[in-house]
């Protein structure tokens, strides 16, 4: 197929080269310049999908963002992208493309089936059919889920890259149109520094699209004078392919660049997409207008075009999408399209006008275009409509009528106009949708028929937003909001009076209203448009062919009388209900025409009525570009001890504990799992064991007040534990429940070591900074995080002692000259250290605290020390299995942060004598904390030593009664204890103190009632004297 | 995205680098243990949850780690003031609400 609608002269295009592309397996050629939607219509490609719901066949309606239909799967494989618009798609060589409804397939005859039974899919179908019978959505679903499909997401990871770009700019404009440019240019001229985007791979808007005039010079001349000025300021940044989709508070808009999606469809360098994360001062939102298409029978057939859309395709592209126009406008302005048709040879039949006939002109019509009109013999049919299109596949005529001068009945006879394309116009909707993201209400405008952006100090619009449709006085309205902005943004706002200031400026600075602008310009009155929605057609609208409000939801004007039938009211329920505005154009087109018709059908004006809220994104936004560079290892920051590459060429196996990747445990060759942390544990209880316990929070505490302060936020006294002494410290939140633990060490007078849990380190030190700066901010203490700066390197077991002996020559190791709970300062294979004696084993334990950049060193000579006494690395498994032997709590596994310590079974911690009121205190007697019948944590021994409980497992009384029973409580630790030859468990279970020896029941999904016996938490050593030697 | 000011770095930055950390102003009784189990209740769980101006506390966590006072509008999100946790914000001086 040749390019038998390209023009031979004329557009933005390389004729000189070729591009070939494929769609829906066809093979074409376009130009560069051209978009796919282009090429296609050059090709004379008129069906390009087929629609959701009534398999309709559908062709290009419009020229860019508001497109419903030519929805197209860019290539295939990995870097596949779906429900790409074929009017924004650039063409380039090789482009694959087809259409994302499944189409050409023998699938497609199946389904197009349904066309025929329209009347059966009324709206609120899947509601109504799928809510019955009960199971009847598990029998559809597969079929509607194949059939309603908008493409196909890749499966294989996304070989693009994608990066994120932050900017800070006085002020962001959206839109380098003809309003855009001109706010540019002002205040670019004021000398703010600019941030001007545009979705387009050209600046220019509108003006790329037509003829005439701007500040009294050529179109084309004023825009590259205008962008050579822009491109000529270093404090204008242009950037193109660029779409503002989201518009957050604080002036924050987040904008995407297609960097390469023009040349292919992978990346060849660099990112394929950027995301613009833009921090503005003001914003001006110049984001123009799309055109509106009336609502009539089969407007949806291949060939009804928005006028706008014919007069951008000759012009920028070269291309006639026919031979014979019809021309259906609703005000003046749309009868250039007739012109456009006109000069490019192509015959014009009618131009079919609703307003009537007697009416006089409108001052806004230009009369060169009349005058163009009247020799050339178009014949200009005012007080008509047109009610019908005829042709099934493909426009092949039209049915017009005369209508009555509201435009609500048909009079007199209806006649036929034959024609290949349908240009029609119905006026124009303000592209709101991004002024709509942070809350801002829209006003309905009767006079315009538009609805307008809302106001706020720190965001402008101007141009066609404003609904201002006349060039010049769009250009006009740029300039001023220009300026005022650079105005607010020198308004230097202090903190402290910000919205006193906002409000003053709001009130001081009127915003642009339409008004200001066209009354500084000398420009002719708007043109009036007729207030023209849905056409009448001679049957009612229940019986009419098809009427089209939304066309990638396949709502017609009936389902909204239905929806209104059925009692719904507001405009948010319909959109629900119908579907409208539901797919990936959010209504761009049909909106505007859904909310008058529902307005009219519930006899309430369009204000009252109201539009749905636009929310972000305002297109279709690739997740790889949202993820960025935060994929795969950069996702979350990964945390490494110093000594993680020893545990690597060991060959440990990792697990992650919050951001740190920790060792859990050291298989042998053909262990697994249970059989090295069966291993592990008889090491360290039998001869000796050594741990990474790096990732323990250390927090460094100093200053005259340390001891008052960790008196305070502890449950235990800290002031009178002696220099070289440590005490388990416990912290509760505000309203009693266990927050963290950790060891307390006092290294000097006024400084103590502070550790915390692996994960809570962070939370614990904003947690003492909160209640030192708000609290008691007169006590002198500062706070610093030691955590990586000190690794943590655990010898533990009865020979711990011996290999120690062996390292460190200036420190007494025996009990009486360094007793359990105290610490040393002292070398250790030379590397100076805070040697600790506590115990998260119930062994003879030392923790070695050295300089992270040393651990290594330490490390390895704790090992060749050891293997005398066949040291064993140990990994997080085994550390856990060592400590619930002993029933030491782990804070985060073993609570959850509804239990007290008196729950724990540890009311010790809790030193009632200490003269403040520590955090959590007070709470710890309120009613619900002090109940005797919470649950309590207890250990749990099965009644068969070889079963072991599932962790999370639900305990209850009986071992049978169906459900819903009482649940007692559950387990949150269980494991196979080496030492006992029995498995273990610890768990909440109500009462739970009081039930020692008591049997309950742990009832399994798998309806297993597994026998337990209540028992105290320390299962092995209750005295605690191996660590006491 | 909020952009905050934080008066001890004495510069507007984004909300990333910040923790909101609860309503402002909620003082703890200096003597806990003499208040019944309501009082107490009240201090702990209840908060006004205003429509419009609420003063809360952020803490710039990624920055200076300063817990510092917000003047918010839960409506508009604009952010009024900030202060330092001695000083005092600015009440509104109308109802900001639109
Ligand atoms: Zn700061």
């Amino acid at each position: 197929m040749n390019q038998v609608h390209r023009l031979e002269q004329g557009g933005r295009i390389d004729r000189t080269r070729q591009l070939r592309f494929v769609f829906a397996n066809q093979a074409l050629e376009g130009h560069p310049g051209d978009t796919l939607a282009s090429a296609l219509l050059a090709n004379g490609v008129r069906i390009v999908g087929r629609s959701f719901k009534y398999r309709r066949p559908r062709g290009i309606v419009a020229a860019g963002m508001e497109e419903p239909n030519a929805l197209v799967q860019l290539g295939a494989g990995a870097a596949t992208v779906p429900n790409i618009l074929a009017t924004q798609a650039e063409l380039y060589d090789g482009l694959l493309a087809r259409p994302v409804t499944g189409w050409p397939s023998a699938r497609l005859d199946l389904l197009s089936v349904i066309s025929a039974f329209g009347p059966l899919l009324p709206p609120g179908f899947y509601n109504k059919t799928f809510m019955w019978p009960r199971h009847g959505w598990r029998f559809y679903e597969r079929f509607i889920r194949a059939m309603a499909g908008f493409g196909k997401a890749p499966r294989e990871a996304d070989p693009d890259v994608y990066v994120k770009l932050n900017h800070h700019c006085d002020v962001l404009i959206v839109g380098a149109g003809p309003a855009g440019i001109a706010a540019a240019l002002s205040a670019m001229r004021a000398g703010a520094r600019i941030l001007l985007l545009d979705e387009q791979a050209e600046a220019g808007g509108s003006l790329l699209g037509e003829s005439g005039s701007v500040d009294g010079r050529p179109v084309a001349e004023w825009l590259s004078n205008a962008l050579a000025q822009l491109q000529g300021s270093d404090r204008v940044t242009l950037l193109t392919r660029t779409t503002a989709f989201g518009y957050y508070d604080h002036n924050f808009v987040a904008a995407l660049e297609r960097r390469s999606d023009h040349l292919g469809l992978v990346a060849t360098t660099g990112a394929r997409q950027i995301l613009h994360r833009i921090h503005a001062g003001r914003v001006i939102l110049a984001t123009g207008a799309f055109e509106r298409l009336p609502v009539f029978a089969n407007n949806d057939r291949p060939g009804v075009m928005l006028a706008s859309a014919v007069s951008t395709y000759i012009h920028r592209y070269a291309v006639v999408p026919g031979r014979r126009l019809v021309l259906f406008a609703t005000a003046d302005r749309a009868y250039q399209t007739a012109i456009d048709w006109l000069d490019a040879g192509r015959e014009v039949i009618a131009i079919v006008d609703p307003r009537p006939a007697a009416a006089p002109l409108a001052g806004g019509m230009e009369n060169r275009l009349l005058d163009v009109l009247a020799r050339r013999n178009v014949q200009l049919l005012r007080g008509h409509v047109v009610t019908e299109v005829l042709g099934r596949d493909r426009v092949r005529g039209v049915r017009i009528a005369p209508v009555s001068d509201d435009f609500r009945a048909l009079g007199g006879r209806a006649r036929d106009l034959p024609c290949d394309v349908l240009a029609a116009s119905s006026g124009w909707s303000p592209v709101i949708h991004l002024s709509c993201h942070t809350g801002g209400r829209p006003r309905w405008d009767a006079g315009k028929l538009a609805f307008l952006p809302a106001a706020r100090p720190d965001c402008l619009t101007a141009g066609a937003v404003n609904a201002i449709w006349e060039r010049q006085a769009c250009v006009e309205d740029g300039y001023r909001a220009g300026e005022t902005a650079v105005a607010r943004v020198g308004e230097q706002e202090t903190a402290a009076a910000r919205v006193g200031e906002q409000e003053t400026a709001a009130a001081r600075v009127p915003r642009v209203t339409l008004a200001n602008a066209t009354a500084s310009t000398s420009v002719e009155a708007a043109p009036e448009q007729a207030a023209l929605f849905l056409v009448p057609h001679r049957l009612p609208v229940s019986r009419a062919p098809a009427q089209f409000v939304d066309f990638q939801n396949d709502v017609t004007a009936a389902a909204i009388r239905l929806a209104v039938r059925e009692g719904y009211e507001s405009i948010e329920h319909v959109k629900r209900y119908t579907a409208l505005g539901f797919g990936t154009d959010q209504g761009k087109l049909g909106n505007i025409n859904g909310v008058a018709l529902l307005a009219e059908a519930l006899g309430k004006s369009i204000a009252e009525t109201g539009t749905t809220m636009f929310r972000p994104a305002y297109t279709p936004v690739a997740f790889g570009a949202l993820a960025g560079r935060d994929v795969g290892a950069l996702f979350d920051p990964e945390r490494v001890t110093p000594l993680h590459d020893w545990h690597l060429e060991q060959g440990a196996v990792f697990e992650n504990v919050g951001q740190w990747t920790r060792p859990w445990y050291y298989p042998r060759a053909g262990e697994s799992l249970d059989d090295a942390v069966h291993r592990e544990c008889l090491a360290v209880r039998r001869g000796v064991g050594l741990l990474d316990a790096s990732t323990l929070g250390k927090i460094d505490v100093q200053g005259p007040d340390a001891g008052e302060f960790l008196d305070r936020i502890y449950t235990n006294r800290l002031s009178n534990l002696g220099i070289g002494r440590c005490r388990y410290a416990m912290l509760l939140k505000e309203d009693g429940m266990v927050f963290d633990d950790g060891v307390v060490a006092r290294i000097g007078q006024n400084r103590y070591l502070a550790t915390t849990t692996t994960g809570g380190a962070a939370a614990v030190l904003r947690w003492m900074e909160l209640w030192l700066q708000t609290e008691w901010p007169d006590l002198r203490v500062w706070l610093t995080s030691v955590t990586d700066q000190w690794a943590t390197i655990v010898v533990t077991g009865p020979d711990s002692r011996q290999v120690l002996s062996r390292l460190c020559q200036d420190t007494a190791l025996d009990r009486d000259a360094f007793p359990f709970m105290t610490w040393r300062s002292g070398t250790v294979a030379g590397v100076s250290a805070r040697i600790m004696r506590i115990s998260f084993t119930g062994e003879l334990s030392f923790e070695i605290n050295v300089p992270a950049e040393q651990a290594r060193t330490v490390w390895e000579a704790c090992y060749e020390a050891g293997r005398a006494f066949d040291i064993t690395p140990y990994g997080t498994e085994t550390m856990h299995v060592l400590r619930a032997e002993k029933g030491f709590v782990i804070i985060g596994q073993d609570t959850d942060g509804s239990v007290t310590p008196i729950d724990l079974g540890m009311p010790w911690i809790l030193n009632q004598r200490k003269p403040f009121s520590f955090p959590g205190k007070r709470s710890l007697a309120r009613s619900d904390t002090s109940r005797p019948d919470r649950k309590q944590w207890v250990g749990l021994l099965t009644v068969d030593p070889a079963k072991r409980l599932p962790e999370g497992g639900q305990l209850v009384d009986a071992p049978d009664g169906e459900p819903p029973v009482t649940m007692l409580g559950h387990v949150t630790s269980s494991y196979l204890s080496p030492v006992l030859g029995r498995t273990i468990a610890l768990g909440f279970v109500t009462s739970g103190h009081q039930r020692l020896g008591e049997t309950v029941y742990c009832r399994t999904a798998n309806g297993e009632a597994i026998p337990v016996t209540v028992a105290p938490t320390v299962f092995f050593d209750p005295e605690g004297e191996r660590q006491n030697v | 995205m909020l952009r905050i000011h934080c008066p001890y770095c004495c510069e507007d930055r984004a909300e990333e680098e910040f923790v909101y950390a609860g309503e402002a102003g909620i003082t703890r009784p200096l003597a806990p243990e003499q208040l019944d189990d309501a009082a107490w209740g009240d201090y702990l769980f209840f908060r006004t949850n205003p429509r419009g101006a609420h003063q809360e506390m952020w803490f710039h966590a990624s920055g200076c780690r300063r817990y510092f006072k917000v003047l918010r509008d839960t409506v508009t999100y604009a952010l009024a003031a900030s202060c330092r946790m001695d000083e005092s914000l600015p009440l509104p001086a109308v109802d900001v609400l639109p």
